[in-house]
């Protein structure tokens, strides 16, 4: 089986009918509708609408579809989540998250969710946007404060400004917070995702971040343009020998297992787990079970 | 659900629908329906989408206008349910 990529998550205001109609054919692994930042107060029951019949009608193929609800402490957050988790959402990314008790919360509204619209207990998944310094501070505890977590987020914008800072090309605002993002995901055994790079016109520093953020073990990153998605992919594909050498490498460990034994040697070089299970991911990356 | 008052939704962008919901006129109750379509030979397609909704919304007596822009019908669907809310009070944006 092959694991779920979330190398590019896009952003689409959840109040435009064309955005959210064709969020999908740009070949983002997940779409986040947006029912938070980008929809004025004014707007927010129509954009819940939007969103909730678009997901009722239309096929998205395989792209995952996550929504952006607004934050638990406003007074749109309760029918955000009961409206999206009847319409089939796959996960909910919660802005905002500050604590655990944030993700416990959010937990007890969608299972409430799940309850009430028929869907399957546990089906609805998880994922934290972490915007201040007490939710960096918090990463681990936030990522493990409920099964059904898949992946935490950095989101800079918020970040930055608490920390009473800007946004720089190098980032540096951002490297504590990145380091420590990724670790405690990591631990937690959820995915690790990147912020978003607002520049859509700076391509050569937006390919810059993606290649910083790649080599931290991001598993990937929140995209607001189209044109930003190729990029990531090509960052995140493996190189052809990359890919020829993975296989070897399964291939030599699952003979091995054969043979009983947990490790093998290819090439005069040791296999061994942590060596099989990076040749897997790169056979993931590549789109090979 | 009771249309007390003026409720509008949606756009005049691409693909989306802009609705107007309003009570119906003193002596004229039931719904009376104004759409206009870039393209009259979907007007009836429309009209159809629009009742589907108004139907859902529980609604028997207004007066609706739609200036549709090749809305989809899950859009028409959801500018009618909105316009609805809000003009029934109970838009809770």
């Amino acid at each position: 089986m092959i694991a779920r990529l979330r190398r590019t998550m896009l952003f689409v205001p959840g109040n435009n009918p064309a955005m959210v109609k064709d969020a999908h054919i740009y070949g983002s692994d997940s779409i986040i509708f947006d029912l938070e930042d980008s929809v004025s107060p004014g707007e927010k029951d129509a954009a819940r609408l939007l969103v909730r019949c678009s997901l009722e009608a239309l096929d998205y193929g395989r792209t995952e579809r996550v929504v952006r609800p607004n934050a638990l402490d406003t007074p749109w957050a309760v029918a955000d989540i009961q409206a999206m988790v009847a319409a089939g959402i796959d996960v909910v990314r919660l802005p905002k998250t500050e604590t655990p008790g944030d993700i416990r919360q959010l937990e007890e509204l969608v299972a409430e969710a799940e309850r009430t619209s028929g869907r399957p207990a546990g089906s609805v998944r998880l994922m934290a946007a972490l915007e201040s310094p007490l939710a960096v501070i918090n990463a681990y505890e936030i990522a493990k404060a409920s099964p059904r977590m898949v992946a935490i987020a950095l989101s800079a914008e918020d970040y930055v400004t608490c920390l009473k800072t800007t946004r720089s090309r190098e980032g540096v605002e951002l490297a504590e917070a990145r380091g420590r993002i990724v670790i405690a995901a990591k631990a937690a055994g959820l995915m690790a995702i990147d912020t978003v790079f607002s520049d859509v016109a700076d391509e050569e520093g937006f390919a810059r971040e993606v290649a910083l953020v790649k080599q931290m073990g991001f598993d990937g990153k929140s995209v607001i343009n189209p044109n930003q998605i190729p990029v990531v992919h090509a960052a995140y594909l493996p190189r052809k020998e990359e890919v020829l050498k993975a296989r070897r490498i399964l291939q030599a460990a699952e003979e091995a297992e054969a043979r009983g034994s947990g490790v093998t040697s290819l090439d005069g070089k040791m296999i061994d787990k942590p060596i099989v299970e990076r040749a897997r991911r790169v056979l993931e990356l590549a789109g090979e079970a | 659900m009771e249309i007390i008052k003026i409720g509008m939704a949606g756009t005049l962008e691409s693909c989306d629908a802009s609705v107007l919901v309003e009570p119906p006129g003193e002596g004229a109750p039931g719904l009376s329906l104004e759409i206009q379509c870039p393209d009259r030979r979907f007007a009836g397609h429309v009209e159809r989408a629009v009742r589907e909704a108004l139907a859902e919304a529980g609604v028997a007596s207004a007066r609706v206008s739609v200036r549709d822009r090749s809305a989809l019908d899950c859009t028409i669907r959801a500018r009618v349910l909105a316009a609805c809310n809000r003009a029934s009070g109970k838009a809770t944006s």
